[in-house]
């Protein structure tokens, strides 16, 4: 938590320019160590590319766009890790709950409900998206319950669970890959169709402007009606002013990736247009699944720090013990936060599963490690009690830049597998040193 | 001093509660009245806050009836002790170390707004006016209560009790972390609750605390109540020897 409120006048004179910026702005010391780390990953890929391969193939719309689309599901499942693990938990079954929950929404929506609703039903995919987040919350309440009311611990139950659900989605189908699924559900894992567009971009670019300037008068309005110290103007215009430049950068990036060749000409075929396809330049725009994650981030967000719910999951990583002689019933909450993660894995399974276009076994293989590491990366305390969303959704852009970028310079996986590693332990130690610092 | 006609605030009646076959509680009754400060007294393990517990709703006695206000009640979690305007002051102080004072003030009572969202400005606004009357050197709003001193923590947890209109108020050994100027503040404000017509428990090991603060004193030993005595009527001997012996020197007289 920030603080200028209690500093005392006399020792805010003798500090450096870096600090005293950081103290008006308010601005989180890890946030923007997160950012640096990010910027260093993405030009070092794309230098090592330019020098070694004579291509540098990261820092381009194509692979950015890409890249925003791959981190979805990942980051979607760590915002719910990031519940968990600051109340001491932790939850190694989310990869075999997107197996599970892909396989079983590939049955449904292609062996079963067009039999009953014809092929290509609209309702087919709502009926899909609900269904599977309906079994990964009721799975997650499961083992929640084991947990909290039979006493068996967190890293057991979902250890057990990662081999049951991944054995169980192998026998739904009995190992076989379904594929392709409803044409509507595909469009929530991306691809050209599966994007808002150009104009689609600019909206949600505007409304994102218009919450960051919202959210900067509300703030600054609150703090004048409880008395409380302002930030200094120049700061708030800062923050809001970079937070914009933001949106808007992302929305001309992914409007500058225009759809393939290929794609136009299908698409002005199926539509009967008659412009040459040669000339036509369709924007992407962003992703569906990347909009998804936006609002879970933003749902995720409004549920740690302004409810009551995401108030109790602190106080309970804090002190289990405190938060029950409070009243809090920390069973239950247990309970519920093992059936959000849940959700939140089968979410990722419509994700996931949509954008392969197919269910298949290997869906959502060691993701749980990816889902923590992105968590942890992001600042969530294994101790228990400290996490931000924000930090998880960006830890989960950080490890899937890593990936990425080394498969575009062409590492093998075994040397991945190494990176990725050794990045997860040297994060945590990083992180150990500045909360040391800290204090 | 106390008016013994009148109905207790709190009557615990025949309270029992033991754990793996050790009676940590073995059939014990006390009572409180409004605006009274009673004293439990006895040696570690004697039974004092597994006692207390069990009004707090920390634990649930085995056996036994509570009564508030002449009317008997069932206290099975905190909740239940908070909902009768019961709050307990912990010797471990219970709060949320990675939290702030005014969320571990709040802590399972947080305000909200019309959209039913934690209403951050105005809980920090109100523990800034209650501190201002327990603790007026408090500035550490922001930080986490783990930065803060022994006795800050201690007027976060007493801020909490006092802000929601206890009726009853359970302090467990609230000097045991303080320094002299500190437990000096703390038995202000007891003497100021127990104006405001409080029913006080105090749990405390400091006999001469006892003797200043407390009306009445209980004594238990091995989970059995020794006896209740008027702190009027006794010397500070007498409870020792209460304490140590483990017999009523009236009952002996």
């Amino acid at each position: 938590m920030t603080d200028t409120n209690t500093t005392n006048p006399a020792t805010q004179t003798n500090l450096s320019p870096v600090a005293k910026f950081l103290r008006a702005t308010e601005l989180d010391t890890r946030l923007l160590g997160m950012f640096g780390a990010l910027a260093l990953i993405w030009l070092g890929f794309h230098y090592y590319g330019v020098i070694f391969n004579d291509f540098g193939a990261f820092l381009t719309a194509r692979n950015l766009w890409n890249l925003s689309v791959q981190t979805s599901s990942i980051g979607i499942m760590a915002t719910g890790m990031v519940l968990v693990i600051i109340t001491r938990n932790i939850d190694l079954s989310v990869g075999a709950l997107v197996g599970v929950t892909g396989m079983t929404m590939g049955i449904l929506q292609v062996d079963i409900l067009p039999q009953y609703l014809g092929l290509g039903n609209p309702f087919i995919w709502i009926i899909t998206v609900i269904f599977g987040i309906t079994v990964g919350a009721t799975i997650g309440a499961f083992h929640g319950w084991l947990i909290a009311y039979r006493g068996i611990p967190a890293f057991i139950v979902t250890l057990g669970g990662l081999l049951v659900w991944r054995g169980s989605a192998f026998l739904a189908n009995g190992g076989k890959t379904i594929s392709p699924v409803d044409s509507t559900f595909q469009l929530l894992g991306g691809g050209p169709y599966g994007a808002v567009g150009e104009t689609g971009s600019w909206i949600v670019g505007i409304i994102a402007c218009l919450g960051i300037l919202w959210l900067t008068v509300a703030g600054r309005r609150n703090r004048v009606q409880h008395d409380f110290k302002l930030r200094p103007m120049w700061a708030e215009v800062f923050v809001s002013g970079a937070a914009m430049a933001m949106v808007i950068g992302a929305v001309l990036l992914v409007n500058s990736y225009p759809w393939p060749i290929g794609i136009v000409k299908q698409y002005t075929a199926a539509n009967g247009i008659t412009t040459d396809p040669a000339t036509l330049v369709i924007s992407h725009g962003f992703a569906i699944p990347v909009l998804i994650l936006a609002g879970v981030g933003i749902m995720m967000t409004i549920l740690m720090t302004k409810t009551r719910f995401g108030r109790y999951v602190f106080a309970i990583g804090g002190n289990p013990e405190a938060a029950a002689l409070a009243g809090i019933n920390v069973k239950w909450m247990t309970m519920r936060i093992f059936a959000l993660m849940g959700a939140l894995a089968g979410l990722a399974g419509v994700v996931a599963s949509a954008r392969l276009n197919s269910a298949t076994n290997a869906l959502g293989v060691l993701d749980e490690l990816y889902v923590i590491a992105a968590a942890v990366i992001g600042g969530t305390s294994l101790a228990g009690g400290v996490g931000t969303i924000y930090g998880a959704i960006l830890g989960a852009l950080v490890m899937q830049s890593l990936q990425t970028g080394m498969v575009l310079i062409g590492f093998d996986t075994s040397v991945q597998q190494i990176v990725v590693g050794s990045v997860l332990v040297l994060a945590v130690y990083l992180d150990n040193l500045y909360r040391n610092r800290a204090k | 001093m106390t008016d013994t006609q009148k109905t207790p605030l709190v009557a615990l009646k025949d309270m029992s509660i033991s754990f793996g076959g050790i009676k940590a509680v073995d059939h014990v009754s006390i009572d409180l009245h409004a605006g009274e400060v009673v004293g439990l007294l006895g040696h570690n393990g004697a039974g004092k806050s597994t006692l207390i517990k069990c009004l707090s709703g920390a634990y649930q006695a085995d056996h036994g009836e509570i009564y508030v206000e002449g009317k008997k009640v069932k206290i099975e979690n905190p909740r239940d002790a908070r909902a009768q305007n019961i709050e307990t002051i912990y010797q471990t102080l219970a709060l949320a170390d990675n939290l702030n004072a005014s969320a571990n003030l709040f802590l399972g009572r947080e305000l909200t707004n019309r959209f039913g969202m934690v209403d951050e400005g105005k809980m920090e606004a109100e523990t800034r006016k209650i501190m201002a009357r327990l603790n007026p050197n408090f500035r550490k709003f922001h930080e986490p209560v783990s930065a803060l001193s022994g006795g800050q923590r201690q007027s976060v947890a007493i801020a909490r009790a006092v802000y929601f209109n206890a009726k009853v108020l359970i302090m467990d050994e609230p000097t045991a972390a303080l320094g002299p100027q500190e437990t000096e503040m703390v038995s202000e404000l007891i003497q100021e609750l127990k104006a405001q017509g409080i029913g006080i428990f105090l749990i405390e090991h400091d006999i001469h605390n006892v003797m200043k603060l407390c009306d009445r004193a209980a004594v238990m030993k091995n989970g059995q109540m020794v006896g209740v005595v008027d702190v009027a009527d006794v010397t500070d001997d007498d409870i020792l020897s209460m304490i140590i012996l483990g017999k009523n020197p009236k009952k002996a007289a």
